[in-house]
């Protein structure tokens, strides 16, 4: 897998991580004065994304595993938080707290079979996986098939906070995009994240040195599989909708697209990635119609071809600095 | 009428027919996935998109294509360019599309091996499958702005119009004809892998390619020329689809995941297994559509799931 980290020599855990630090409270100031200058949906729609992005980065960026079918968990995720929402009445906290363990749920399922296998057709098993979720939500009588769930409540978070107010929705959303972003962070540069990057660069020496490194694999897909849930499950309650959008093949390969473009295995990557995307997909989208589909495979080509490490990781590598 | 479980025979062979329909498609492009697999170590993610042109090809062959031009038109001496389409319609036959379409995108595949996957030598194989997966997106992004979600119609050739009574069902000869050629096509790739020199040459580079290079073999070229070969089985199974199904851009796309399935299932060290696979899924998938059909859609994800716990390396898989 060492192929597929570039940025791995400099990712050690022995760095002091001051420049991560630096980069996170840029990143967290800029956010909190973002809604002044732009549309605060389409920031919380980035942001729900991007912590969809930062969750598929934690599997294929440190452990080496390429997962196509991630819109499973972002897709029904949003459709549990959604249904219980409008419902059953849940609180909205409630609500995407049970759609982040749906998808947990579902990541130990789908992942305990696919890491049965590895590289390539563990690619086609999520996407196989991912597919089977698909049709689930289309027939299923609960997500309304083509029509998705929709005007969901946005309601009263722990009977406080409005939700339907436009400027504590955003912070709420800026508030589990933040707590997201920090597990991941914390996973990262633990001695658990160690033994994910050990796995990642000779699987064979990490079963070697004792550590099984199944259960490390699974561990960590049910983690980016709750934290996929819970970027799917904020985004129902925003956005108030659930829709078949959301678990179709498209997002799984967009994700993977955000990613690869902001590097891979970097901690900012798939942040940068996923604000480039959206961005592009809203401002563009409305002019170049079905050409977005064109653009973004070229973007993969490009990348593949030239840009393995991604934006970030291009930065990274060239200041000698880890982001 | 004969009926099993209530079920009747007329609908039970029916849907067997177009179960095995559907199996000669995944058992052709499942066999191009573990061909272009075995000698360049990628999964070719386009192989959807591959299979999709190879029907739109027949469509383009048969109905003609719009090529843009450039004019100058004006008086007064002002001269204005201006580009207009005209059609050139070139009325090919199916038969001839069946020989064409996969010549025509083989050799769009052997350009896509020269000028970009070839770059990726030496990487991890999961770069190749992201480059054709962005390739793919390419070709039917394209595909779909210029045709939109809605499919075109493409007549049986009149050979095979019609059908023959079997007494127990009706049998549409260009279906009939479909399998037929589907089996002949598989089965003499695997002969021509399994039981001929050039096979032999193929399999050795796949094993040992600086070792089959310093016999003289021109490995590279070889390597070219399987891509376009595994391409070729794709859109040939596009030309054949496209009488029965609508020649649609999202075809490949549907069909990608389930081959991916069966790929999983059968595994890719095996040609024969990757025929047998591909027809026997078929089957069961038309089965399921008589006696389940709300799992028709899932039923090959779902065997996939148990042989992933059974046997993890596939059902004819060398090694995991």
């Amino acid at each position: 897998m060492s192929q597929m980290s570039p940025t791995a020599e400099i990712t050690g855990h022995a760095h002091s991580g001051r420049d991560e630090k630096i980069a996170f409270v840029i990143m967290a100031v800029l956010l909190v004065v973002a809604p002044l200058p732009v549309y605060p949906f389409f920031l919380m729609q980035a942001l729900c994304i991007a912590l969809f992005a930062c969750a598929f980065n934690l599997l294929v960026g440190y452990v080496g595993l390429l997962s196509f079918g991630h819109a499973m968990f972002l897709g029904s995720a949003s459709y549990v938080s959604a249904h219980t929402a409008k419902v059953w009445g849940l609180d909205p906290g409630l609500a995407i707290l049970l759609g982040a363990a749906c998808s947990a749920l579902l990541g130990l399922v789908t992942g305990a079979l696919a890491i049965r296998r590895q590289g390539i057709y563990f690619a086609m098993i999520t996407l196989a996986l991912s597919q089977m979720i698909y049709f689930f939500c289309l027939e299923a009588p609960f997500t309304h098939g083509e029509d998705g769930i929709q005007s969901v409540p946005q309601g009263l978070l722990l009977h406080v906070f409005d939700l339907s107010n436009q400027t504590i929705l955003y912070y709420f959303v800026l508030a589990v995009f933040l707590f997201g972003f920090l597990v991941i962070y914390r996973t990262i540069n633990s001695p658990f994240g160690d033994v994910l990057k050990a796995i990642r660069e000779n699987e064979p020496r990490a079963i070697s040195l004792g550590y099984r490194v199944d259960q490390y694999k699974l561990a960590a897909f049910v983690l980016s599989a709750a934290l996929a849930g819970l970027a799917g499950a904020t985004k129902a309650i925003f956005a108030q909708n659930a829709s078949l959008t959301d678990v179709q093949f498209s997002m799984s390969g967009e994700v993977v697209l955000m990613t690869l473009l902001g590097g891979m295995g970097t901690i900012y990557g798939p942040v940068i990635g996923a604000i480039l995307i959206v961005t592009m997909q809203q401002y563009l989208g409305q002019y170049l119609g079905q050409w977005v589909t064109v653009i973004q495979g070229s973007i993969f080509v490009v990348c593949v071809l030239v840009l393995r490490r991604g934006i970030v990781g291009e930065i990274a590598h060239f200041f000698k600095r880890s982001l | 009428m004969l009926s099993i479980l209530g079920i009747s025979t007329q609908q039970l062979f029916q849907q067997l027919l177009v179960g095995l329909i559907n199996g000669s498609f995944y058992a052709l492009l499942s066999l191009g996935l573990a061909v272009i697999f075995g000698m360049l170590n990628i999964v070719n993610f386009a192989h959807g998109a591959l299979y999709m042109m190879g029907a739109f090809c027949a469509f383009f062959l048969l109905n003609g294509v719009d090529l843009p031009t450039l004019h100058f038109v004006g008086g007064d001496g002002t001269w204005a360019p201006v580009v207009s389409t005209v059609h050139v319609s070139l009325g090919i036959s199916y038969w001839w599309a069946l020989l064409l379409a996969p010549l025509l995108v083989g050799a769009f595949g052997a350009l896509v091996e020269r000028l970009l996957l070839k770059r990726l030598a030496g990487l991890d194989p999961l770069y190749g499958l992201l480059l054709t997966f962005g390739l793919a997106l390419v070709i039917q992004g394209v595909f779909q702005n210029y045709f939109g979600a809605s499919g075109e119609p493409y007549p049986i050739p009149k050979e095979l119009t019609g059908a023959r009574n079997l007494g127990f069902m009706f049998l549409p000869n260009y279906r009939a004809w479909v399998i037929v050629f589907s089996a002949i096509v598989c089965f003499s790739t695997w002969f021509l892998i399994e039981k001929t020199r050039l096979g032999a040459y193929l399999r050795a580079a796949t094993e040992n390619p600086t070792l089959v290079r310093a016999f003289g073999i021109n490995v590279p070229r070889m390597i070219t020329l399987t891509y376009a070969f595994g391409i070729s089985l794709a859109a040939l199974a596009g030309v054949l689809a496209a009488p029965i199904y609508q020649v649609r851009p999202a075809m490949g796309a549907d069909i990608i995941s389930v081959v991916f399935a069966v790929v999983v299932i059968g595994g890719m060290g095996s040609i024969l297994g990757s025929i047998v696979t591909g027809f026997a899924l078929g089957v069961i998938e038309g089965l399921t559509k008589v006696f389940y059909p709300e799992a028709s859609n899932t039923v090959v994800f779902v065997i996939m799931a148990i042989v992933l716990l059974i046997k993890p390396a596939g059902l004819f898989g060398r090694t995991a």
